[in-house]
Formats: C-alpha cells, structure tokens, sequence
C-alpha cells in the first residue's frame, strides 16, 4: 500500500487494518507522532491527512492508501530550518516536556493555514482536541497568536 | 565591578536546550527507540482487591506456553520487593501469597508481537481466596506513619474566643502526564569499549535515575556496576514517574533476563491510569481558635491521608502535609496530628505538591471559615495572620529572609479590577483568593542525607561537561543548569554540554522532585563552575569538580520532635481565581486566575511562568473535573474518555506575575518553585464558587453534581 508521507512517496505491508500511527511509528521510523492514549481522546497522535486532523490511533492504515499524510517531521522548512511555528513554540516556552507538541503543532498549523485572522478563543478552540499537561496552555496559545501577525 | 566576557544568560528566556529536538520530532522517547530482535512484556494483575492467591494456571492445552517468556516471583533473583521506603510491597505477588490491592502485579509476559502477547494472556488463570477488604480511611486499622507538630499550647474555653471547626475533604487525582510509564531493559551492560558484561541496562521514561538503580540491584541482586539506568526524553512526570518506574524497570529487567534479549515494558493509558500511584485522598478538620478582633489564638489539625495498599512515599507525604498545615500564617498555639492509614485500593505515591496541596486546601478555607464568623473580609484577616520575617512557623523555625508573604498578596491583588456580572440569567461570578507557601528542597534533613553530587568537567576542547542525575522532564532543568554553570564561568551557552542521565556517567544528584532541582542542585553547578573559572586562571584543562551539598550550620532539624528548620527557605504565592457557576448545571467555570509567586529570583522567566501556569491548571482540574470513582476498590473511570483533564477550552488564561526575593543560598537568589503553583487554585476557587453562591463545599472537586447537591439543601 502506498501513500505520501511529508510530500515522498512511502510503501508499507498490510494489513490495511493496521494502525496508521504503527504503520508511521515502526515501519517508517516517523516517531515524532506519539501515541498518548490509543483512544483518540488526547491528540498526542494527530497528522495531517489531506490538510484536516486526524487522531492516527483511530485510522486503519488503509484508509490513507492514496493520500497525503502530513506528520511533525514535516513542518521544518525545505531547507531544514525551522517554521515560523516551530519557532514560535520554542520562543514563547510552548513545548516542556514535549510529547503533546507534535501534535499541537499540527492542530496549530491547521488553524494557521485557514486563516491569519486568529483571536485566543479561536486558538482554544482549534487546539482543544489536544491535551497538554505541562503548559496550562497560555503559552502554546501565546505561541500561535504570535504568528497571526 | 565585573567585567564579564559573554553577555550573562540568567534572568534570560534563552531557547530550551532540547527545543529544536521536540518540535521536530527528533526528540526520542522511550517508545521510539526501535530496538531489533526486542521482545514485547506485559503485566499480568490482581482482579480482587484482597486475598490469597489460591493458583496460577497456564493452561496448555489452549496454548503453546513456548512461544512465550513467563516470569513469576520465583524468577526474581534478588529480593522480592520494590526498594523505597519500607519493605513492604513485592515486585510480583507469589502463589500463596496474598494480594492487597486491584491491578497488583502478579505474573509477567513477553513475546516476539503484541499479537501473541494479548492471545498468551488470554489463557493465564489465577484463582483467589478473596478477603474482606478496606476502602475507607474511617475503616482502615493498619497505620503507615503518624506526625505530630505541637507549638506553645492549644487553648480552649478561653472567654471572648471563637472557636471555628470545619471538616474538609480532597479526593485523588492522577498525575496524567501524556506519555505513559515504560522502560526498556536489556539483559546486559555495555562498556565503554561496546563489549556486553553481566547486567542490566534500563532505558525508561523517569524522573530519578538512582532510585531506579537502587531497586533494580535490589531485585535483581546487581552490583552498583551491574546495574546502568539511563533517562530516556520524558513525557512529563509531575511525581508520577517519582517510584513507580522502578517497578516497571524491574519487570522489564526481569522479562528481558529471562528472554536473553531485550524486553520492552510500555503502559498504555488505560493500564495507566487503572494501575499507577494518585495523589493521596484525605479528611482534614481544623479547629480554630480567634479573638473578635480577628486575633489568631489557636490552630488544632488533624489529618488523615489514605496511602492505599502499600507503603510508598506515604510517610514523606505525610511530613510534608503536616508542616504545611497550618497554612503561611503565624500562630502562637498550634497542634497538628497527623496519619497515614493502609487500605485495599491501588497504592498512592507522589504527586506534585506531595500533601501540601491537601493540608493547605483546608488550611486557607478555614481562613474563610473564620472571617465569615468575624463578618470580616478574608483578605484582612490574612494580612493579619501571614508569616512575615522573623515570625515562626508551626514547627518553630524562624523567617530569616526571603519572606514574599506580603508582596505576593500585594502583587495578586493590585493585577486584578472588579468583578463583573456574568450578563446570563443563570450564571453567577464569584471571586475567591488564597495565600500559599511552599517549602523548597527536601523536608528538614532530607537534603543533609541525601548529599546530592553533580561533577564539572573542563575539557580540553575548551568546553564544559556537567554530569547529573538531575533529570528534564518538561520544567527546564537542562537549560537552566547550562546558564547557571555559563554565568559562573562565564563563557557562552555554546560552550557548555551535558552528560546524559545514565547513573554509569553521573553521580547520585539526588532524586528530581520536591522543587529542589533549580535550587539545591543547581546552586552545586552554580559553586563548581565558579571553582574551576578560578582554577583555570592558574591551571590547564581538563579539570574535573565534584560538589556535593552541604547543610549550613544555620539549619537545625529534630526529626523525633519535629521542630525546628522545616525546609531551607519557603516560596510564597496568592491566587485570585473568578469562576462562573451555572446554577442550572452546577457547572463550574474558572475565568480568570492570577497568580502572584515570589520565586527569590526568575532564572529563565518563561519557564518559570511555564512551570507555574501548568500547575495552575493542574489545581484548577483537580479542584473542578478531575474526580476518580471507586467501584470495588479499582477506579472506575480509568479510560481518558472518561477520567478528564482540562483542555485548551477548559482553561482559563493564566495571567502570572513573577515576584523576585532573592534567597541567598539560591543559585543567583532562585527558590524553588514545581510544586507551589499546586497549592493556591483550590482553595482560590472554592472560595469563589462560594463568593458566586453562597455555599461551602469544603471538598475537591466542586463537580457539577456536588455543586447542586449543596446549592440544593442550602
């Protein structure tokens, strides 16, 4: 089975009932999407598919045959540097620990990408499918607003 | 003056050391390191809460038990106990022996897949002489530890006196840091040379390098050598990965010993959640004793925390409860009792705050208990009340300098205009404030014990090594020690490295827990860097300085008596919290919170915030929605979907205000500052769900079905 994984062609084996976040994880060495809860409750797993947010726990791989998978690993910048948003994060102190900021950055990226015109509220919003224990969430709400402008 | 030759870092936000790694997904976790030919373990647990267990069956008819590793506690080669405090809980129950809790951990497998595991697991068979357990504190008999604080004597029958009693209530509350526990053990050390030797290495998601060390030569029976434990990134802790990795490691070890490979132990959340220690539960009742004119006279408090199945950290908790418990407030007459009780549900451990939150939860309501009575505003009655320099806590130690009482109070207050209508028919705004202190470092000789070490090293690169067991996990420990060690040696960030966690590497700095991190282990970084700038005025590199804690001789502590210097120095913080109450759903909803900390000094002012705005809404989610159900001795809502944490629109904005009080013995005057911010919020919003509505909860959490209850029988 085949689809496109941060803009390269990747292959895997089936089942198509697999997870897509196993699938990302052990067969495409993808580790940056992590897995927090296996229920789709806490988005640490969250991709991009076809531009929308997806919990990759709740995805059989199959479904992705043919489309456009957008990971963490793929929001750097062509040249490797870092995103406006990557950088924001680190500025504004919106990753600690880390492990929910994959995937918050692709719920962030996703609001960015739809609009510029962003209020805090539209922020929380947008990134409440995405738990985060350490930040008490200003920070990271900090970090997106600061590239709205 | 100092003329200094890199522009100083402390005091600076500069990035976060490991920054670039966790937003690219390079950062690798416990789970993500892909290890070939590793087998797959999991745990087999009690499904009663209490009794002997009568057989373990593997049946071999419905399975090839060959494909499978299986370890019981016959399998463990060292003592059959997990090390901490007391000898009490095993690493793995035996057949005969009993179980005293639901999720105990009795047999181990590992596999090749997942899918053979889960099938493997299916057809293990254990049988119980079930026992009549105990749930409840009232009922308990078994008692880990007693605490006892007596100051000048409490006073009774006194004429013109007040006496206020009230009874609180706080309920558990799960760490929930978003990666699960895991290790990964492999059945050998390698050396330096990449030869394998006799040992075993674990690679796991944890907060304390050497205490997993210690229990995993206990179980295992290695020597100091034979035993490497190595941090692996960490998803958050907040306690939670305190003393449990240890029991995950040890699993881990023993599975992967007996599989001759490497075994991989990862919880997923709802094994998490149904397994792993809480924040201990408890009743506080307070008995106070004023003047009219709001003079306070006398404080009577007994505690009592539910430590579950076993031992744990219980009596550590306890401690710290008990010295907490009369709140940041001067008292001449003050008797504090306090208890851990044994019960059949899972063990409680460590959680950010470690009883503090619990005993000043009750402590500052009781301030509001009491200014009801006087008919005056509670805010009076604190700044009447409040520890200031010189005055002496409940176990007799004196406030020698970095009191922030005050300017936090003032700090909190003046950020805040008036409260404002909800503007909805069936909501109601309500304000309430808490003024907290919080104890930095470990409890009254803990530190003098432990004598944490950390080395620094010059290397001939002109660079500089330091080597901790100190531990990131999320609150900013590695960028900090490098700009305490870049300042006091005054070079560039880019010129100083760290070791990793690996207790082969560095010594033994201590556990990373009890706010200690910033302020006791990086005043060590802070002393050896400025040594060896000296040392290098005259000699060549590479040097190498060790720095091991040392207690001032002003620091006095009698552990029998409990008095005297409770903790090195204390932070201080006020909260004000706005809520809004639905008086149609009883649905609570915190607004606004503002929270004043006197830090002494803000090394990296936006971890600090960071650290203080997510222990905000940690409080904020265990004083609203975070309530665990007990259904025969198990939780009942052990699932993510069911066990909530606030989300993004959960969250109020959490508006911080930094307030600096230098502490003198402080790496550049820092205090210590983790668990603080666990403290205020509760009380803070109880306060205001009662300033919205009139009614006292008294307990956490103020769930929509508790807040309708008591607006209903008002």
């Amino acid at each position: 089975m085949r689809f496109t994984l941060n803009g390269r062609p990747v292959a895997f084996a089936g089942p198509g009932s697999r997870r897509l976040l196993d699938v990302l994880r052990e067969d495409l060495g993808a580790t940056g999407t992590k897995e927090g809860c296996g229920e789709g409750e806490c988005g640490a797993c969250s991709v991009l598919i076809d531009g929308e947010v997806v919990d990759s726990c709740l995805v059989a791989a199959g479904q992705v045959e043919g489309r456009d998978v957008v990971t963490v690993e793929g929001l750097a910048l062509q040249d490797g540097r870092l995103s406006r948003l990557q950088q924001a994060f680190i500025e504004h102190g919106a990753a600690q620990c880390g492990i929910c900021t994959p995937g918050m950055l692709l719920a962030a990226y996703v609001l960015l990408q739809r609009t510029q015109r962003l209020s805090a509220d539209d922020v929380r919003e947008g990134l409440a499918g995405n738990l985060c224990r350490c930040t008490g969430y200003t920070k990271i709400i900090d970090a997106v607003l600061s590239c709205t402008k | 003056m100092v003329i200094r030759l890199s522009p100083s870092t402390v005091g600076q936000s500069v990035p976060r050391h490991e920054g670039a790694a966790k937003v690219t997904g390079a950062a690798r976790y416990t789970d993500d390191l892909a290890i070939p030919g590793a087998w797959y373990g999991k745990t087999i647990r009690s499904t009663v809460p209490r009794g002997r267990i009568r057989s373990i069956t593997l049946d071999p008819e419905a399975f090839d038990w060959g494909r499978v590793v299986v370890v019981t506690a016959d399998d463990i080669p060292g003592d059959n106990v997990v090390q901490l405090i007391r000898d009490d809980q095993p690493v793995l129950a035996r057949l005969g022996g009993e179980v005293r809790h639901k999720e105990e951990p009795i047999l181990l497998l590992a596999a090749p897949d997942r899918a053979t595991l889960v099938e493997a697991a299916q057809h293990v068979r254990i049988e119980y002489d079930t026992a009549v357990p105990i749930f409840e504190i009232d009922q308990a008999t078994e008692v880990y530890s007693t605490v006892e604080i007596s100051k000048g004597k409490v006073l009774e029958g006194l004429e013109d006196v007040e006496v206020v009693e009230r009874t609180f209530r706080v309920g558990l509350q799960e760490q929930l840091y978003i990666e699960p526990q895991g290790a990964i053990a492999y059945p050998y050390r390698e050396t330096r040379n990449g030869t394998r030797e006799t040992g075993v290495t674990i690679v796991g998601s944890l907060q304390c390098p050497y205490y997993v060390h210690r229990a995993l030569k206990r179980a295992l029976n290695l020597s100091d050598e034979q035993a490497v434990v190595i941090q692996a990134e960490t998803g958050g802790g907040f306690g939670g990965k305190e003393e449990y990795p240890s029991i995950v490691a040890i699993h881990a070890a023993l599975l992967a010993r007996k599989a001759g490979r490497p075994v991989r132990l990862i919880y997923d959340r709802h094994e998490d959640l149904a397994a792993t220690t809480k924040r201990h539960p408890g009743v506080i009742k307070h008995r106070t004793a004023v003047r009219k004119d709001g003079t306070l006279v006398s404080q009577d408090i007994e505690i009592v925390l539910d430590g579950g199945a076993y031992c744990t950290l219980t009596p550590v908790v306890l401690s710290r409860a008990a010295i907490h418990a009369a709140g940041a407030y001067s008292c001449p007459n003050v008797r504090i009792r306090a208890r851990a009780v044994a019960t059949n549900t899972p063990p409680n451990g460590a959680f950010r705050g470690f009883g503090a939150p619990q005993s000043l939860f009750a402590a500052e309501l009781m301030v509001e208990h009491v200014a009801e009575r006087l008919g005056v505003p509670s805010v009076h009655l604190r700044r009447k009340w409040m520890l200031r320099l010189g005055d002496t806590t409940a176990t007799g130690q004196k406030l020698t300098e970095s009191v922030g009482s005050e300017l936090v109070l003032d700090a909190a207050l003046k950020a805040v205009s008036v409260v404002r209508p909800s503007g909805r028919p069936t909501v109601r705004r309500g304000r309430g404030l808490s003024l907290v202190f919080h104890g930095s470092g470990f409890t009254g000789s803990g530190e003098k014990k432990l004598g944490g070490t950390i080395a620094l090293e010059a290397l001939a690169d002109g660079t500089f090594r330091i080597l901790t067991a100190s531990t990131e996990i999320g609150q900013g420990t590695k960028t900090i020690f490098c700009q305490l060690a870049a300042d006091a040696l005054d070079v560039g960030m880019d010129k100083v490295i760290l070791a990793p966690q690996d207790t082969s590497l560095v010594p033994d700095s201590g556990p990373t827990v009890a706010s200690r991190t910033a302020m006791i282990v990086g005043r060590l970084v802070q002393e050896a860097a400025g040594e060896i700038k000296e040392r290098l005025q005259r000699e060549k590199a590479p040097i190498r300085v060790e720095k091991s804690y040392i207690q001032p001789d002003s620091i006095h502590w009698d552990e029998t008596t409990y008095r005297g210097d409770a903790y090195p120095v204390y932070a201080w913080a006020c909260t004000i919290a706005d809520v809004d109450v639905d008086m149609a759903t009883g649905e609570v909803r915190v607004t606004d919170l503002v929270t004043a900390v006197d830090c002494g000094k803000a090394l990296h002012p936006v971890m600090a915030e960071g650290q203080i705005e997510g222990g905000a809404l940690q409080a904020v989610g265990w004083a609203t929605i975070e309530e665990i159900k007990m259904k025969d001795g198990g939780y009942q809502n052990d699932r993510l979907a069911t066990y909530l944490i606030p989300t993004a629109l959960d969250a109020p904005r959490i508006r911080t205000i930094l307030v600096e009080n230098p502490y003198s013995r402080g790496p550049f005057g820092a205090k210590g500052i983790g668990e603080l911010p666990m403290d205020g919020p509760a009380p803070a919003i109880i306060a205001a769900i009662h300033d919205a509505t009139g009614v006292w909860l008294d307990e956490v959490p103020a769930t929509p079905e508790k807040v309708l209850a008591a607006c209903a029988s008002r």
